[in-house]
């Protein structure tokens, strides 16, 4: 019953505000409404409405999957220094992390159903019930650590809440086993798809060792960007205070991963383009074009630029410390990792095809639907999680039993009169 | 039916659209899948899957009286869809045979008989929107070594960097095929011929990947798909070094009266949009003791079927006699298609 309350509520709080939050709402739900569409168009056509073809037949979703499983797993960035370095502006809001994990997840699973020629034989994949190819292929690996992370954050995010709300004592050895559990299951999800892509030796781009801790340095970078973004907007934009302390932290995570993940595209370029095989193609592609097909080359020289300038910048302490320039350094280097790691890495690994054939790629009108209208359910179901969240860690929104809720409305009720 | 080519201009559609209703009128006369023929289309009518195929099992897993239901409601499925009487064989594979192909690159002409054959046998999608083919013939240019062509000094880089070699382009052969090649005539002169399909390898990185084991391995040794299984992920695609898997972008076209209507589950069976297939080795044929379509077809005899297991199959003899090949043999796929030359 309690729990109900606390459902209700939070859904309340969740969605109350002002004209700017209804407009942003408005604003996300056409987004949506457009994946709704796209969704459609593909379910009822086949994937051949998108731009995928027998030469390039990952590509767009596949992308953004890769991606957003980086920003899901950073919100270790916010878990590991609050629970282990006992970091007390982070620990105060943890949960905040959390929550930016949930959607991600939720993004990264719709990015796979995107993906999938048969959503509607989704159900074979689950044990029991359908085939689970358990431990042989990755792919299953993957569905365990995604739905795991998803589940860990969502019992470890909202039991804290609960408890906020309820007023009650959060149980200390139920609690920290699962923040523990999920800050070691946040490096998995990484590294299992990494694992998931590279170990397909039919395709030499992404065939090396290096491809696990360049996710999570890229994703440690990505990922803490976003959420100094979030975290700047809602101290912006509700009560909730954050300390400039915890930017700080944030953006030498940012700055340290952000360098070692250039200092590994770097040692990759070097060990590709020395020798120069045959299986280095992909990489020449993505970088110099290949006969004129050189529509990948802007967009590499572009993210390595955004990437190589930002950590310059990140690396001097005024502009790092700098709490009016960060956001926009930092929403830089995430859209240079996400072209990089993103279309920069799926393409040039099934470009060219293992006969060697080289095909251009572009997403289709459906694809970018698609794609946009994931991005917006991710940022939708974000605003109405933080929204809560904070109204919860304020103590905006508590429990209250029948007869406080009786003195409050009384007391409202002797106001009026 | 009138002859229907769905690749064709808009306006040739129409026409053949309007053919098709009058013929559909014959076909209502004739009481034969009234509901379906509703549809005005000029693509066969699809046929309503039922509940209980939707909701089968992996057929591998099934027992052998759900194998034969799963077989009797697409026989009747696909009969009310391309108006004829189309058999679904379960046939399974056959104790002690193991199939292996041998492909003769000394003799290929490159005149891809064998992929038409292939289309026409195994039910692919055809036509502009979505041609599906298993077989992929490169063409393999002959390098030119040319006298002039080289730099003398040994310098050819940029930098001064000795990079070894004087010459400019790769001199013998150039190990770079491409499948796209429109000859007035073959075999032309500076090239030879490399065709490709799955290997059906003995460690197959495609059945590995799979997260619901719709491709797998059959005792005889050839890998297989259960269409109504498969989720459609593409890992399988991915991980294959052979390029030798197609997914189904769309709904397949396949006009009715090309339709192949001896088929197998496993095998040429049409397929649904949203799942991948391959070459099956003509299961259909094979486990009936035939050859496959290509084996069939191909007028210089370049290609060779037979039981690994039999001592005496001329595809033992070819294996101990010729000088054999693998591709990409590093990966460790160990293919059952082997290449020769004489």
């Amino acid at each position: 019953m309690r729990f109900l309350q606390f459902v209700v509520d939070y859904l309340k709080a969740g969605f109350t505000g002002g004209l700017l939050f209804w407009a942003w709402m408005l604003f996300l739900l056409f987004f949506i409404m457009l994946w709704g569409y796209g969704e459609y168009v593909q379910i009822a056509n086949g994937m051949i409405v998108t731009n995928l073809n027998d030469q390039v037949s990952w590509g767009f979703y596949l992308a953004n999957f890769v991606f957003m499983v980086g920003v899901a797993a950073a919100a270790v960035t916010v878990v590991f220094p609050a629970y282990v370095y006992k970091h007390k502006e982070l620990h105060r809001i943890v949960v905040l992390g959390e929550m930016i994990a949930i959607a991600a997840v939720v993004m990264c699973l719709l990015f796979v159903i995107a993906h999938m020629g048969r959503p509607d034989r989704l159900w074979h994949l689950l044990p029991v019930i359908g085939i689970f190819n358990f431990p042989h292929a990755m792919l299953t690996w993957d569905v365990i650590v995604l739905n795991g992370y998803l589940l860990l954050n969502i019992i470890g995010g909202y039991y804290y809440l609960y408890k906020k709300y309820s007023g009650g004592e959060i149980n200390k050895s139920f609690y920290l086993p699962v923040v523990y559990i999920a800050i070691v299951w946040a490096l998995s999800i990484h590294t299992v798809t990494a694992f998931l892509i590279n170990t397909m030796p039919a395709r030499p781009m992404w065939f090396h060792s290096m491809m696990p801790i360049k996710f999570i340095t890229t994703a440690f970078a990505a990922g803490p960007s976003l959420i100094i973004v979030v975290f700047l907007l809602v101290r912006r934009f509700t009560p909730m205070k954050i300390a400039d302390e915890a930017f700080h932290l944030l953006s030498q995570i940012v700055v340290w991963c952000l360098g070692i993940a250039l200092f590994l595209t770097m040692s990759e370029i070097v060990t590709e383009l020395y020798p120069a095989t045959e299986h280095s193609l992909g990489l020449q592609y993505l970088m110099f074009g290949h006969n004129g097909l050189n529509s990948l080359v802007p967009f590499f020289w572009t993210a390595l630029s955004l990437m190589v300038g930002s950590f310059i910048l990140l690396l001097i302490p005024r502009i790092r410390k700098n709490l009016t320039l960060l956001p926009f350094i930092c929403i830089a280097a995430f859209i240079g990792i996400w072209v990089e790691k993103g279309m920069g890495l799926m393409l040039p690994g099934v470009i060219p095809t293992p006969v060697g054939e080289f095909a251009e790629y572009t997403p289709s009108h459906i694809e970018l639907m698609v794609v946009g209208g994931i991005w917006a359910i991710g940022f939708f179901l974000l605003t109405f999680m933080l929204k809560g969240a904070v109204a919860v860690l304020q103590g905006e929104v508590r429990y209250r039993t029948e007869s406080s809720k009786q003195a409050v409305s009384e007391q409202q009720a002797e106001a009026a009169t | 039916m009138p002859k229907q080519d769905s690749s064709k201009t808009k306006d040739n559609k129409l026409t053949s659209r309007r053919d098709f209703l009058r013929s559909a009128g014959n076909y209502t006369v004739a009481s034969l899948s009234g509901a379906a023929m509703l549809l005005s289309d000029p693509k066969p009518a699809k046929a309503n899957v039922t509940w209980e195929e939707h909701f089968q099992k992996n057929y591998r897993l099934m027992t052998d009286e759900e194998k034969q239901q799963a077989i009797e409601r697409l026989e009747t499925r696909y009969s009310e869809e391309y108006g004829k009487q189309v058999t679904v064989d379960g046939t399974p594979s056959i104790e002690g045979v193991l199939f292996g192909y041998a492909l003769n690159i000394q003799k290929c002409i490159g005149c891809r008989r064998c992929v038409k054959a292939c289309v026409a046998e195994n039910n692919q999608s055809r036509g502009d929107e979505q041609q599906i083919e298993w077989i992929r013939v490169l063409r393999m240019e002959k390098g030119k070594f040319s006298e002039t062509d080289r730099d003398q000094h040994g310098y050819p880089e940029s930098f001064g960097v000795q990079v070894g070699g004087n010459a400019y382009k790769p001199a013998g052969v150039v190990l770079e095929g491409q499948h796209y090649y429109e000859p007035e005539q073959v075999p032309e002169k500076d090239a030879f011929y490399f065709p490709m399909q799955c290997m059906q390898c003995e460690k197959p990185p495609c059945v590995k990947v799979c997260p619901v084991r719709t491709t797998y391995r059959d005792p005889d040794g050839i890998v297989v798909i259960d269409y109504n299984w498969c989720i459609g992920c593409r890992m399988c695609i991915g991980a294959c070094p052979y390029w030798a898997r197609r997914f189904n972008w769309g709904e397949p076209n396949l006009p009715k009266e090309e339709m192949n209507p001896v088929t197998h589950y496993l095998g040429n069976r049409p397929r649904m949009k949203g799942v991948v297939e391959k070459c099956s080795f003509c299961v259909q044929r094979t486990r009936k003791g035939r050859w496959t379509a290509c084996v069939e077809v191909c007028p210089v005899g370049a290609r060779k079927f037979g039981n690994l297991l039999d001592p005496n199959s001329e595809i033992r003899k070819v294996l101990a006699k010729k000088k054999v090949f693998r591709l990409r043999a590093d990966l460790n796929t160990y293919p059952k298609f082997f290449y020769y030359m004489d």
